[in-house]
């Protein structure tokens, strides 16, 4: 599978006279491990918006194996895992509730990401923001998801906890031949996990 | 000269409702001493979740107000009072905080920065600290909303340091920042230490804080285990404690080694060290005493029983 | 602990004020009868153990006629804040999920609605739909929806471009499963809390209306129409005509007040810290 945005444009409403993304084009394969480089404030997070199908582009056209993105129905097969993973749970519902909106979640998955059994019983609020992201990943990874784009996905947290979530999502990309495109600052980080990163101009 | 900023046995604890009425003690910081002196800038840095920011708020006197705060502060030698902290903060302590979104949306960016003073020498001054950060006079007319995320963050920081402060205390004053970007905010920090002032920075990211801090505090799962001056993170030998070389060695230019189980939450380990489940060296000592102080260990502190073994490894 | 726990006290004193109102309701029901019984031997009574309010110059006690006055109002309050409150969730709803045209016509009438002053808009309908119970019950539900309509109608534009209603969109979650597990549960406490504080605005027009002779006829002890004959005999001397139904309106409109506001506090999802 492939997915690939082609001459991306994009501006906020009333402010056409400063795109956030002018003519961006890029394309992520299965199994591809790609990074994503650029300043602050040049439309990293707007370009995974635009690629999972959040918001749609208003120039070029974001396409899943040459369909357009916004043609596929039910669950997306590009999942995007957000920096701020308390902004993405519903604050009022306790999170095995959220977690079950998108079907049951693997044992398997709730092991290798350290997720208890009782901290489905909570409400986000009681969480951490690693216990959160945690929980945000194992969502992501649905059985339909082919792409994850992770934007600046372990920004927030600390190096171990990092180390631990990238080792665990490399094994299950390799496993499933899943595309990644993350987004970081880090440059010891993307030289780490990606094949080839991109920058942004 | 007394150190700016000293902090002994610090303890925050929260009161929070649980379902319906029940109430619980939620500790989240317990027994952090530090130091800051003129000139220092120190790191604090722990795990997200682990109670950093409550710190830095704790400090001022900002706590939520069911936090309760145990220990003692000393600022410039003599006690910071809740009415001292009052009065200092803002002028000779200040915080930068986390989010852009302390700024006030409805006032323009020189009016925050001159807290509503109008005479000339506050413009001049205004002018002056933005000048200092890259950002041009005109943007002293503009709204918080009219800014970018880089531009507001200097803005936060201009607004800080237009009055000399003598202590700044930063929380995550990068995130979501390029490096080229977050390293001229450090940059600045560094600076401002220069000229005399202590700096405390609390951040999760190590990687940033080693970039400019001469002291490194390290927090894990509430409590501070190991303090240490920033050189000796330049290899896994100079630290002491197991949980600072797991940092270490999970930096991803130092192999990215993950390091399995999590951290407890702060207040559920009651007797012996909090990181022995994660720990390769745990032994029965470690679990069955009863509280493991923090001691003085080769120019730092560690919170361990055997941090010698570490040290030959 | 040493703050006393604040959220108990929030529900006894919930509880306490809609019990209160509660019996004021059914004790002024009850009271009905009484209310209207004319007894010339004892008229224009001022206070007393025997006629707690006084009496009036037809001999009525005055004690029940403002019970069953406020009782009264408090059904009309009931009623017309509810219909009030559904047009507003309905059409707040409506609005924001459709947009466009449909936005733009509702919005219109909301503002439209707001431009008329209250008790001009409440007296006009009421008068055309031929004064009375009905005329008041429509008058005050029809003129009273639109600031409700309005914080749901911004509520839902809001939660519908919240991160994780997005995410759960991009899960295969359905419309109706996320307008019944995501955006009513979020709407709920600012209902709720909408709802309750529309009785007291509610019982206040309704006074008014019948104050002004547009609203429900004189021969109900309706505390509109007891204020406006008081006002007659005020004159005299006779204070305690106006003063005890009035104060008892104050009092029972500042508890729905403050229970509206208690029950913000407690539905409040940010207010676990406390």
């Amino acid at each position: 599978m492939i997915l690939e945005a082609r001459d991306i444009w994009f501006y906020y409403p009333g402010r056409k006279h400063a795109p956030v993304l002018r003519d961006v084009a890029l394309s992520l394969c299965s199994g591809e491990r790609v990074g994503l480089k650029a300043p602050s404030g040049r439309g990293k997070t707007t370009l995974c918006r635009l690629l999972a199908g959040y918001e749609r582009p208003r120039g070029g056209d974001i396409l899943l194996n040459g369909r357009p993105l916004s043609a596929y129905r039910g669950v997306c097969p590009v999942q995007m895992v957000w920096q701020h993973p308390e902004t993405v749970v519903d604050p009022l519902l306790r999170l095995g509730a959220t977690l079950a909106e998108a079907g049951p979640i693997e044992t398997r998955l709730m092991d290798a990401l350290h997720i208890q059994a009782g901290w489905l019983e909570r409400y986000p609020a009681e969480l951490s923001g690693g216990e959160l992201q945690r929980f945000c990943i194992a969502r992501a990874l649905h059985p339909a998801t082919r792409f994850l784009l992770c934007d600046e996905m372990t920004a927030m947290l600390d190096l171990v906890t990092q180390a631990q979530i990238w080792d665990f999502l490399l094994e299950e990309a390799r496993r499933r031949d899943l595309g990644l495109l993350v987004v970081s600052h880090s440059d010891a980080l993307l030289e780490r996990v990606c094949s080839r990163v991109q920058t942004l101009a | 000269m007394p150190p700016i900023l000293e902090i002994r046995d610090l303890s925050i604890h929260f009161v929070q409702y649980e379902r319906g009425f029940r109430r619980r003690r939620l500790p989240v910081i317990r027994d952090l001493s530090l130091t800051i002196q003129p000139g220092q800038v120190v790191a604090v840095v722990g795990a997200s979740g682990s109670g950093k920011s409550l710190l830095a708020h704790g400090i001022l006197d900002l706590l939520p107000y069911n936090g309760q705060m145990e220990g003692s502060i000393l600022y410039q030698g003599e006690p910071l009072s809740p009415r001292r902290a009052e009065q200092l903060r803002g002028d000779e302590i200040v915080l930068i905080p986390q989010g852009v979104t302390y700024l006030d949306p409805l006032m323009k960016v020189g009016d925050q920065i001159r807290r509503g003073r109008k005479d000339p020498d506050s413009r001049a001054r205004c002018t002056a600290a933005l000048q200092r950060y890259g950002v041009g006079p005109e943007v002293e007319a503009l709204y918080p909303f009219e800014l970018s995320g880089g531009m507001a963050r200097r803005v936060l920081i201009a607004s800080a340091v237009v009055d000399r402060p003598k202590l700044i205390i930063t929380d995550e004053p990068t995130p979501g920042l390029d490096a080229k970007a977050a390293g001229r905010i450090l940059g600045h920090l560094r600076e401002l230490a220069e000229e005399g002032a202590g700096v405390l920075l609390v951040t999760h990211d190590l990687e940033l804080a080693l970039t400019i801090a001469h002291r490194v505090t390290v927090f894990y799962a509430g409590e501070t285990i190991e303090e240490a001056a920033a050189q000796d993170f330049s290899s896994s030998a100079g630290l002491r404690h197991p949980f600072t070389r797991a940092l270490w060695r999970a930096m991803p230019q130092h192999g990215f080694h993950p390091l399995s189980g999590a951290q407890p939450y702060p207040g559920t380990v009651d007797t012996g060290c909090p990181f022995a489940g994660q720990c390769s060296r745990c032994r029965p000592d470690c679990v069955q005493t009863q509280r493991i102080p923090l001691r003085p260990w080769r120019g730092g502190a560690v919170r361990c029983l055997f941090p010698e073994e570490e040290a030959s490894s | 602990m040493r703050t006393s726990n604040r959220r108990r006290s929030t529900l006894s004193f919930l509880l306490a004020a809609a019990a209160a109102l509660a019996v004021v309701t059914v004790v002024g029901i009850l009271l009905t009868e009484t209310a209207m019984e004319t007894d010339f031997s004892r008229t224009g009574l001022p206070p007393s153990l025997d006629a707690l309010f006084g009496t009036d110059w037809m001999g009525r006690d005055m004690f029940a006629r403002t019970l069953s006055g406020l009782s009264l109002s408090i059904r009309i309050g009931l009623l017309t804040a509810a219909i009030s409150a559904a047009v507003a969730l309905a059409l707040g709803i409506v609005s924001a999920v459709c947009g466009g045209l449909v936005d733009a016509a509702i919005s219109w009438c909301i503002d439209l609605v707001m431009g008329i002053p209250h008790i001009l808009l409440v007296m006009l309908i009421s008068i055309a739909c031929g004064r009375g119970f009905t005329g008041v019950v429509m008058g005050v539900a029809l003129s009273h929806w639109t600031s409700l309509a309005r914080v749901v109608r911004g509520e839902v534009i809001q939660l519908r471009q919240a991160p994780y209603i997005l995410t759960a969109q991009k899960l295969g979650v359905s419309r109706a499963g996320i307008v019944r597990r995501h955006l009513l549960p979020h709407l709920l406490p600012q209902f709720l809390t909408g709802l309750v504080l529309l009785f007291p605005h509610a019982i206040l027009h309704e006074a008014s209306v019948t104050f002004l002779g547009f609203g429900l006829s004189s021969e109900r002890p309706a505390i509109g129409a007891i204020l406006s004959e008081s006002m007659r005999y005020l004159t005299t001397g006779k204070w305690w005509l106006a003063l005890f139904p009035g104060l008892s309106l104050v009092l029972v409109v500042m508890l729905f007040a403050l229970l509206g506001d208690r029950l913000r506090r407690l539905l409040d999802p940010a207010s676990v810290h406390g």
